[in-house]
C-alpha cells in the first residue's frame, strides 16, 4: 500500500509541478486555490518570495504533508487532534467559505425560497420528490411552487465542499446521518453527480427544476438562484458575508483542541449554517526549517494584509480573535 | 539499393583470410539483433506484469476486506464506518455503456467505411476521410464538455421525452426508456462513447476494405451483383478478421474511456432500470474519487481498476477466440 501511495503521490507531484521554482510549496484543497494564488501573487510582489500551491484535493494534500514532500498541506476537513499528534503536526483555519443551496425554478428570485437542514436532507435523500411537496410549501407559504419532479445535483468527485454539505445535513437530519453520513465522498441516495463546483453550477443552471449546492462565489458568479436557510436558532438567514462571519465568531474556537471545529450549524441568530473553514497543516518539527519559517511568515502576512483580497474573491477572513490565537500557537508549537 | 550495399560489403570482406572473421561478425550482428528485439518483446510482458502486481498490492486490503462479495455488492458507501464498497454499479455501467455504444457505432462505422470505399464519389472521399480523422483527434475532455453543454441538453429536451412517450406502457421497453429525462445519463454517455469509437471502426475498416483484390469485386459485379451484394458477400467475408480487430479496438476504448464519460454519465452508483437514469463506470468512479480517497476507500478504487483490467483482458481474449474459430471455419 505504501508503495502505491508513493507512486501515486510522485505522479501527482510530477503532474502538478510547475515550471518555476518556488521557495515554499503547498498542496491540497481546491476550494481555497484562487485565494492562495492571489495571496501568493501579491506576496511575491511585496517580498520577492514565491509560493507554489498545487490544488490537488484535500485528501491528497494531507498525504503530501504527511509524506513531507511539501512545506504545508491544505484541507477543508480538519484532522482529528489525535491524528495530528501522531504525525507531529499542527493545523489552523486560514480562511472560511460558505455553501449555498441553489435552484433552477422559473419565476423564483434569489433568496426567495427558504430551506431548512431537515428539508434539504429529505430532498437529498430522495424522500421529497416534487417541488410542491407540503414540506417545502410549509416553509414557503407565499411562493408558487411547480408540481414538477426535483432533479437533485451533487458533486461526483470527492471534495471538501461535499464534506461541509453532508456534515451540515448529518447535523440537521437524523435519517441522512444514518443513511449517507458525512464525508468527502458519500453514498448518495439519489441525484446526478457533476464534477467540481463549476460542474454543479453548470448543471443546475441548465436543468429546469433542479437543486444543487455550490460555494457562494460560484452562485454569485453564475447568477444562480440561491435559497435562504433556517439556522440553528430558528431564524431565516440570507447568505451574506456578515452571516458567514457570524458563524465563525460564534464558533467555540478557544476551547477547541487543534482548532478542530467544523463550522456547520453554529449557534447564533445571524449565523449562516453551511459555513466551513479551510485548514493549513504543517509539521511542528519540519525537516526544512527555513521553508517552514517562510511559510509561517506568508500566512501571518495573509492574516494581516490579505483580508481585502479574500473578500474580493468571496472568501471570509478569519475573525481577529481567532487570528490572535493562531499566532500564539505558531509561536509555541513550530520549532525553528 | 540496400541489397547492393550489403553485397558490396560482402565482396570487400570476401578475401580468403578474413572470411571466417566476416562470418562471425555477421553472426554477432544477428545474435545482437535477435536479443535486442527479444528484449523489447519481453519488456511488454514485464511492464504488464508490473502493472498487475502493483494493482494487486494496492487492492489487497480491499480484497481481504470484501472478498468476492465485492463483485455483487451494489452499495458504495465510502463514508460509512467501516466503508461498504461494491463494484456492481460501476461494472454494470461499464458494460451497458459499452454495449449501447458498440450497437450504435458498429453499423454506423461500417456504413461510413462501405460508403467511403465502394460508393463515395472521389471528390467527397477526402472531406469525409478527414472528418473521421479529426473525430479521432479530438481530446476526450472536449467530448465531455460538448456532451455536457450541447448533447446532454439536446437529448434531455428532445430525444428522451420522445422515446419516453413512445414506449410508455410497453412492457420491458417502457422500463428501459423511463423518465424523467436527464442531462446526465447512461444513454447520453453511451452516445458520446459511440461517437468517440467511430473513427477506430471506420479507419480500420476502410484500410482493410481497400485490401480486397479488385478482381474479386469486378467478377462479382460482372455476374450482376448489386453494391449491397458485393459488400455482403465479397468485401465483408474477405476482410472479416480485420473488421473484427477494429471493433475490438473500439470496444477496448469504450470500456476504458474516462474523462468524457465522467462528465456526462451522472456518476451514480445505483443501478436503475432506465437507461435515461444516471449511472457510473469503473473508470469514471476512479477518476472522480481517487484524489480525495484514502485507506480502504482508495484500495477499493484500485480493486475497481484491477477489475477493469481483468474485464478488458477477457473481452480481448474472447475476441481472439472468436477470430480463431472464424479463421478455422474459413480454412475449411
Amino acid at each position: 500500500m505504501n508503495f502505491v501511495r508513493t507512486v501515486v503521490a510522485a505522479g501527482l507531484l510530477a503532474a502538478s509541478t510547475s515550471a518555476f521554482a518556488a521557495d515554499i510549496t503547498g498542496a491540497g484543497a481546491t476550494f481555497p486555490f484562487p485565494l492562495y494564488s492571489k495571496w501568493a501573487d501579491a506576496y511575491k510582489k511585496e517580498t520577492g518570495n514565491g509560493l507554489n500551491y498545487q490544488s490537488i484535493g484535500s485528501g491528497a494534500g494531507i498525504k503530501q504533508i504527511v509524506a513531507k514532500t511539501v512545506t504545508f498541506g491544505a484541507s477543508d476537513m480538519p484532522l482529528k487532534p489525535e491524528q495530528l499528534d501522531k504525525e507531529g503536526m499542527i493545523q489552523w483555519p486560514q480562511a472560511m467559505g460558505a455553501l449555498v443551496p441553489v435552484v433552477n425554478l422559473e419565476g423564483i428570485k434569489p433568496g426567495e425560497l427558504v430551506f431548512s437542514g431537515e428539508l434539504l436532507g429529505d430532498i437529498y435523500l430522495g424522500k421529497i420528490k416534487k417541488w410542491d411537496d407540503p414540506a417545502i410549501a410549509k416553509l414557503n407559504p407565499k411562493v408558487k411552487l411547480p408540481s414538477d419532479a426535483i432533479t437533485v445535483v451533487r458533486r461526483s468527485d470527492g471534495s471538501g465542499t461535499t464534506f461541509i454539505w453532508t456534515d451540515y445535513l448529518s447535523k440537521t437530519n437524523a435519517e441522512w446521518k444514518t443513511k449517507a453520513g458525512a464525508g468527502t465522498a458519500v453514498e448518495w441516495p439519489t441525484g446526478v453527480g457533476a464534477k467540481g463546483n463549476e460542474g454543479v453550477a453548470g448543471n443546475v443552471s441548465q436543468t429546469k427544476n433542479s437543486i444543487g449546492y455550490v460555494e457562494y462565489a460560484y452562485a454569485k458568479q453564475n447568477k444562480l438562484t440561491y435559497g435562504a436557510v433556517v439556522n440553528k436558532a430558528g431564524k431565516t438567514v440570507q447568505p451574506t458575508i456578515g452571516a458567514f462571519q457570524a458563524a465563525a465568531s460564534n464558533a467555540d474556537w478557544a476551547s477547541a483542541k487543534n482548532y478542530f471545529v467544523i463550522l456547520t450549524d453554529q449557534p447564533g441568530d445571524a449565523s449562516w449554517p453551511i459555513t466551513g473553514a479551510t485548514f493549513i497543516l504543517m509539521h511542528k518539527d519540519a525537516t526544512d526549517k527555513a521553508a517552514s519559517q517562510e511559510a509561517i511568515k506568508f500566512f501571518k502576512w495573509a492574516f494581516e494584509k490579505g483580508d481585502k483580497m479574500a473578500e474580493e474573491l468571496d472568501y471570509i477572513p478569519m475573525p481577529d480573535s481567532v487570528v490572535k490565537q493562531i499566532e500564539k500557537t505558531w509561536a509555541s508549537e513550530i520549532k525553528s | 539499393m540496400a541489397e547492393m550495399a550489403v553485397e558490396s560489403d560482402v565482396m570487400d570482406a570476401a578475401g580468403p583470410y578474413d572470411r571466417a572473421k566476416a562470418l562471425s561478425a555477421f553472426k554477432l550482428g544477428d545474435v545482437t539483433f535477435y536479443w535486442i528485439t527479444r528484449a523489447c518483446a519481453i519488456s511488454v510482458l514485464l511492464i504488464l506484469g508490473g502493472i498487475i502486481i502493483s494493482l494487486i498490492i494496492g487492492a489487497w486490503p480491499a480484497i481481504r476486506e470484501y472478498g468476492a462479495a465485492f463483485l455483487w455488492t451494489q452499495r458504495w458507501a465510502p463514508s460509512a464506518d467501516p466503508p461498504v464498497l461494491g463494484a456492481l454499479g460501476p461494472v454494470y455501467g461499464t458494460l451497458i455503456t459499452s454495449v449501447i455504444a458498440m450497437a450504435i457505432a458498429i453499423p454506423v462505422g461500417l456504413g461510413i467505411a462501405v460508403f467511403l470505399t465502394e460508393i463515395c464519389p472521389i471528390w467527397l472521399r477526402r472531406p469525409i476521410g478527414l472528418a473521421i480523422e479529426l473525430l479521432a483527434g479530438i481530446p476526450s475532455i472536449i467530448y465531455g464538455m460538448w456532451g455536457f453543454f450541447v448533447l446532454g441538453p439536446f437529448l434531455a429536451n428532445n430525444f428522451q421525452p420522445f422515446m419516453i412517450s413512445v414506449f410508455d406502457g410497453v412492457p420491458v421497453l417502457g422500463t428501459i426508456f423511463a423518465g424523467p429525462p436527464s442531462y446526465l445519463s447512461l444513454f447520453n454517455a453511451s452516445l458520446i462513447l459511440a461517437i468517440m469509437v467511430l473513427p477506430f471502426i471506420t479507419a480500420i475498416s476502410v484500410d482493410v476494405f481497400k485490401t480486397v483484390p479488385p478482381v474479386l469485386k469486378e467478377a462479382a459485379y460482372g455476374v450482376g451483383c448489386t453494391n449491397w451484394e458485393v459488400v455482403r458477400n465479397v468485401v465483408i467475408p474477405y476482410t472479416r478478421v480485420g473488421v473484427i480487430g477494429g471493433i475490438m479496438l473500439a470496444l477496448g476504448r469504450a470500456l476504458g474511456e474516462t474523462m468524457a464519460v465522467t462528465f456526462i454519465i451522472g456518476n451514480s452508483f445505483k443501478i436503475q432500470s432506465s437507461i435515461f437514469a444516471p449511472g457510473t463506470t469503473i473508470s469514471a468512479a476512479i477518476a472522480s474519487e481517487f484524489a480525495e480517497s484514502d485507506g480502504l476507500h482508495q484500495s477499493g478504487l484500485i480493486l475497481l481498476g484491477l477489475l477493469l483490467f481483468i474485464l478488458t483482458f477477457f473481452v480481448l481474449a474472447a475476441a481472439r477466440l472468436m477470430l480463431m474459430r472464424l479463421e478455422k471455419k474459413a480454412g475449411n
